[in-house]
């Protein structure tokens, strides 16, 4: 198990170095030359040189790829380019926004999905089943976009449940005013595929012996599908609960924007507006490391959880 | 005996035995050929004209007020000179010149409609061209993009499996550094690098991220396809590599690149959507769905909703229609996938 965990280490060195290398060419070679972009509208040559020697973009190319590799392993990005802020702290502050509306929507989500697919692979075939899988099908294809734009305005401006958009200071504001209704939102195109993708892991389950077995041994139907059933389908539902790891970083680009939280979604959509790459490369470095880390653990709790997976 | 039927036909036959296939083939076909008329300019040629007041209402609402509608509509009233004024008005011997001059200036008058048949936007363009136009550029957009990432995952997917060693190892790696990053978070450092708006660029965003899916599926496919005996005869009548990639082995693995290929048009189109509504994506000169989209937040809170109603309605049952036929046209390729 150990050799394994270290084998596994070992092998994300190679995209790690792939990141950083892609990133490097990306800002450092396509992306024009980033003290024009500094220098503002009227640039003066003196200025221009001013700020290349202070970027070190008159430094040779490997010089400056060794000092992005540094500022990678100690996670220092130096400042941003519009606000002057630390980037690190920048992250620090907005990260924590983003977790408020990404977590109650990854437990949420689980959760509900979870009950719904058993309850409708139990009763597979029938009307029901169809509906709910039509009405998935339906609501998946309608972009997060639609929900958003027509969630505010019905729940915002026209109810008046929730207000229209901001942030609070603390945690209990954020939760019972501000982030409910984007929570719900979001909850509303998350369900539906993770429901459907359960569904054919729990209707896999269902066909197997042991279920067969279960039943008739007289083991209660209950009993069944949320012992028997739910624990052999959990491999697959936790591999795309964590696979949905880097989601909960990132944020959500369009509730961010439209309810104008100040989370990594819209940190980036403004970076991205300013041209503020430190910000940028800051935020890709971040969520490349929590990819891997949460196809790491994958492959961890799958042993966890079966012992009969065999690690290679 | 009669000749067996072939894996195009079976696959054909599976997909239309249901009524369903059928209708959302009318629909898209619906949707094809108004794209192509409107690249023809045959549809929606001058959406972007004023024809409309401001928020013209749709026609079923044309008795509900608008304050931009028939009422408001500029009226000026002729003022009248008479002796008293004329005597103390330094331009009074030039009035002669002055009526002749107005009456060499020609002038039209556009009368503005204040309904249309799905109401206009705050330029006054009519909805039902803007959103026809829209359609196009999104459906256009769609599929260029996605025509080229399965282009690329096709080829790069081809030469890792069909070769292996170290071509296969090193895109193995750059697909692994592609994958590292979510793929918004992946398109918009792009866009961020890419700053010339534009619909190719959208293209070229979409499609230098989006090619990871296919290759990996195709080459799965071709590490299966390449030691199988068809491939070893052609090599025994001496078919080069590059003949046995793609003469032999690929027409196997094309009902993959087509179920991805329709599977990559419903992800970009709903890409290009959030591109746009976030500013990255479709100039704001041309429209699109996440164009109209982002538009009608602010429209929304003064009661404008036929504009989002439209883009949304239209939106919506393309890629639903879109997202139906690539779930059967996947069983009626693949029948082994059904399963899943």
């Amino acid at each position: 198990m150990f050799a394994y965990f270290v084998r596994r280490i070992l092998q994300m060195i190679p995209t790690i170095l792939g990141v950083i290398l892609m990133l490097f060419l990306l800002f450092n070679f396509f992306a024009g030359d980033p003290a024009q972009i500094l220098a503002g509208k009227m640039p003066n040559p003196e200025r221009i040189a001013a700020i290349r020697k202070e970027l070190g973009l008159d430094e040779p190319w490997f010089v400056q790829l060794w000092v992005f590799f540094k500022q990678v392993v100690t996670f220092d990005f130096g400042r941003s380019w519009t606000t002057n802020e630390q980037v690190s702290q920048l992250l620090a502050a907005r990260l924590p926004v983003t977790l408020t509306i990404m977590l109650p929507v990854w437990v949420l989500e689980a959760a509900i999905a979870v009950v719904l697919a058993l309850g409708v692979a139990y009763v597979r075939g029938t009307l029901t089943d169809r509906v709910v899988m039509a009405i998935c099908t339906a609501s998946m294809s309608i972009s997060l976009l639609l929900y958003a734009v027509v969630g505010q305005w019905v729940f915002g401006s026209v109810l008046g449940w929730a207000p229209v958009q901001g942030w609070g200071d603390d945690l209990a504001t954020n939760l019972s005013t501000y982030a409910w209704l984007p929570i719900l939102l979001i909850l509303f195109v998350a369900i539906t595929p993770s429901l459907r993708l359960y569904r054919s892991f729990v209707v896999e389950e269902i066909n197997q012996d042991y279920v067969r077995t279960a039943r008739a041994k007289g083991v209660s139907d209950n009993r069944i599908m949320f012992v028997h059933v739910l624990r052999n389908a959990s491999i697959p539902i936790v591999t795309n609960m964590a696979l949905s790891l880097p989601g909960l970083v990132v944020g959500s680009f369009i509730i961010e924007q439209i309810f104008s939280i100040p989370g990594i979604g819209r940190e980036v959509i403004v970076a991205v507006e300013k041209s503020d790459f430190p910000v940028i490369k800051a935020i890709t470095i971040m969520v490349a490391f929590v990819t891997m880390f949460a196809n790491l653990i994958v492959d961890v709790l799958y042993k966890v959880l079966d012992p009969r997976v065999e690690l290679k | 005996m009669s000749k067996s039927q072939g894996f195009w036909a079976q696959a054909m036959r599976r997909l239309f035995s249901g009524w369903l296939a059928r209708g959302c083939v009318l629909v898209l076909l619906v949707f094809l050929s108004m794209t192509l008329a409107g690249w023809a300019g045959l549809v929606a040629k001058n959406w972007d004209e004023q024809v409309a007041v401001s928020y013209a209402n749709p026609n079923f609402m044309k008795d509900a007020p608008n304050p931009q509608g028939e009422a408001s509509r500029l009226t000026y009233a002729k003022i009248e000179v008479d002796e008293a004024s004329r005597a103390v008005d330094p331009l009074a011997p030039n009035y002669a010149k002055f009526d002749e001059l107005e009456k060499q200036y020609h002038q039209d008058e556009t009368p503005l409609d204040w309904s249309r048949p799905m109401g206009a936007d705050k330029q006054g363009r009519d909805i039902v061209d803007k959103v026809i136009k829209a359609s196009q550029v999104s459906i256009t957009v769609g599929v260029m993009a996605a025509v080229f990432a399965v282009l690329i995952g096709t080829v790069l997917g081809a030469l890792g499996g069909y070769f292996g060693g170290i071509i296969d190892a090193a895109l193995e790696w750059v697909y692994s550094v592609f994958t590292a990053m979510p793929y918004i978070l992946l398109v918009m450092a792009i866009a961020s690098i890419v700053r010339t708006p534009g619909i190719s660029t959208v293209v070229f965003i979409l499609a230098i991220t989006g090619w990871t899916g296919t290759y990996r599926l195709i080459r799965s496919e071709y590490v299966k396809q390449r030691g199988r005996e068809y491939v070893q005869a052609a090599n025994a009548i001496g078919a080069s590599n590059s003949r046995r990639m793609f003469i032999h082995i690929l027409p196997n693995v094309s009902h993959l690149m087509l179920v991805q290929l329709s599977q990559l048009v419903v992800d970009f189109i709903k890409s290009e959507v959030v591109l746009s509504f976030l500013g990255f994506g479709v100039p704001s000169s041309s429209v699109s769905w996440g164009v109209m989209i982002s538009e009608v937040r602010a429209e929304l809170v003064l009661g404008k909703w036929w504009q989002l109603a439209a883009a949304a309605g239209v939106m919506s049952l393309f890629v639903v229609t879109f997202g139906l036929f690539t779930d059967l046209l996947r069983d009626a390729l693949d029948p082994k996938a059904r399963r899943k």
